[in-house]
């Protein structure tokens, strides 16, 4: 079966074809983000996300179309993004999805988000096995779950405030690099000099898997103020500290995961998994704990409507009832426990 | 020709369904959210005029202004039928739609914008006078000549518009309501005569179209990056 997954939960709008039948797998995705538009405003505009979606959601569609050769027709259930998300955006892909399927007559999958990103793994060159656990690190979540099978997530650990990328963001636009500034942040720690600014390792030693990342900003307000006027080479040191930190709290709660769980795999899913240092922590401790980290390719770890096409297909697969299109409800708030 | 109609500008939705030339038009239920009534009353309303999807030859739906995410859900919804069915959209104004369910020649329509606001359109027979524009009741711009009809819940949400207006309208219908049979009306003679437009150039017409400030416009008035 065919099924075309849509992604519109925050900034950005994905659009993806993917095939159940033997040789198929993802036919062809698209996404377009928004994160240009929203860097004037310092951050995310729900408004202004909800109206982009509107724009972009069928020239992606015609474009997954072509690059896969198929036809609507060909299409035999359509999975979009029922929540968690900005609710505006999220009515945007689910109006669209689901008047879609009504027309064409086949039934809708709504899918949660962080399901998406649990399953997103597969689509790996090198995808994990069931089950492993999954560290998911991006702008909207912080989260180590026990991913045993399709349906079966088991929360490990979670962030009590700030989600990982977000912190890097907020403390980015501290020192004045600009949103969504996690990225350049990283790029400047790398010239920063270690232990010159040593910040504390929030809930390094709660005993639990849960993170903290709000006081690390402050922290770096303070250590900021402390400082008056910040040179290049400070505000390097800065950035090298607050990664050092953050870092080491995620790959000490992942390993103890993985280690509290007695498997052998461990997923790093999410944008802020493309951060190279806390890869280079991961790599370098694997070796000694006995596990494998996957790394899924980066068009995979943010968001993407590849991911809602897997969630929706392999849900079908294990048997979980499609809704007839029709009436619909987006869940801005919702506890991945509660699918 | 056969053409669907969407409106869910305010809370009050509806969707009508133009079968050539005869026009049947239904409510969705008040008490739920337009993503739960919409879909549903469609295809109820369709199957009632003998229609299927297949037979229809266009999607009409109430661009704006009005609640945005109304506007998106009909965009939304009209999107989807159109690119699925391969079929021209034709978006159409609340207002334009308003004024000629009014029923008049000269029409003043006010939709409550909210924020202190109020959206406000001139329509000569049926035409626009000037673009629609969003501001406060004390700055609309007031006809110069008497015999206008009013209408809109923009005259519930700020009596002061009536005090403003008093010289030049006789006759006020403020309990008036976007309505999709309007719609409908409004977009069949476009779509005749190939007025739609690709799905993907379908968009909602917000007017209010300064949602937010940039990080330079909140330093430049004293804020916070």
């Amino acid at each position: 079966m065919l099924v075309l997954g849509i992604e519109s939960s925050c900034d950005e709008t994905g659009v993806a074809l993917y095939s159940t039948d033997a040789g198929g797998g993802l036919l062809a995705h698209a996404l377009h983000s928004q994160v240009r538009m929203h860097e004037d405003y310092g951050g995310v505009v729900p408004e202004l996300a909800s109206r982009d979606h509107v724009r972009r959601l069928v020239p992606l569609l015609r474009q997954v179309l072509a690059d896969s050769g198929c036809s609507l027709a060909e299409i035999g259930a359509v999975a979009y993004t029922q929540g968690p998300g900005l609710a505006g955006a999220l009515l945007v892909g689910a109006a669209f999805a689901e008047a879609l399927a009504a027309s064409l007559g086949v039934p809708t999958l709504p899918v949660h988000h962080l399901e998406g990103h649990l399953l997103s793994p597969l689509l790996s060159r090198n995808p994990p096995r069931f089950p492993f656990v999954a560290l998911l690190v991006s702008g909207g979540h912080s989260q180590l779950m026990r991913v045993v099978g399709v349906g079966e997530y088991e929360l490990m650990g979670e962030t009590l405030d700030d989600a990982a990328g977000e912190a890097f963001d907020k403390t980015a636009k501290l020192l004045g690099l600009g949103y969504p500034g996690g990225p350049a942040l990283a790029t400047l720690a790398e010239r920063g000099r270690r232990d010159e600014v040593r910040l504390p390792r929030p809930m390094l030693k709660s005993g639990d898997l849960n993170f903290s990342f709000s006081g690390l900003k402050t922290a770096v307000v303070t250590r900021v103020r402390e400082l008056g006027a910040v040179s290049d080479q400070q505000r390097a040191d800065i950035a090298r500290g607050f990664q050092d930190a953050i870092v080491e709290v995620l790959v000490s709660k992942a390993l103890r995961a993985v280690s509290e769980s007695g498997l052998q795999q461990l997923v790093v899913a999410g944008g802020v998994g493309a951060n190279r240092e806390l890869r280079r922590q991961l790599d370098a401790h694997s070796a000694t704990a006995r596990i494998a980290v996957f790394y899924p390719e980066l068009e995979f770890c943010t968001d993407n409507g590849a991911m809602i096409a897997l969630a929706g297909a392999l849900r079908t697969q294990a048997g979980v009832p499609a809704k007839p299109a029709g009436a619909f409800a987006v869940r801005p708030r919702w506890p991945l426990t509660d699918t | 020709m056969n053409l669907l109609a969407i409106e869910t500008s305010t809370e009050l939705g509806s969707i009508a369904v133009w079968r050539e030339g005869e026009l049947l038009s239904r409510v969705c239920p008040a008490t739920l959210a337009h993503s739960e009534t919409l879909l549903p009353l469609i295809s109820a309303t369709l199957r009632e005029a003998g229609l299927g999807f297949a037979d229809l030859h266009g999607i009409a739906f109430a661009a704006g202004p009005g609640s945005f995410t109304g506007l998106r859900v009909a965009c939304g919804v009209a999107q989807g039928l159109a690119f699925a069915l391969d079929l021209p959209v034709i978006p159409v104004g609340t207002l334009d739609a308003m004024a000629l369910a009014s029923g008049s020649e000269r029409v003043i329509v006010m939709l409550d914008a909210r924020m202190g606001e109020v959206y406000y359109g001139l329509f000569s027979q049926g035409l626009p006078l000037a673009p629609v524009v969003v501001c406060q009741p004390s700055a609309v711009p007031i006809p110069d000549s008497p015999g206008w009809h009013a209408c809109g819940n923009g005259l519930v949400a700020y009596p002061a518009l009536r005090q403003r207006l008093a010289a030049c309208v006789h006759l006020w219908q403020p309990e008036l309501v976007p309505d999709a049979g309007a719609v409908a009306r409004l977009a069949a003679p476009r779509l005749a005569r190939g007025e739609g437009v690709d799905a993907a150039d379908a968009t909602p017409l917000y007017v209010r179209n300064k949602v937010a400030l940039t990080v330079a416009e909140r330093l430049a008035r004293g804020g916070k990056a």
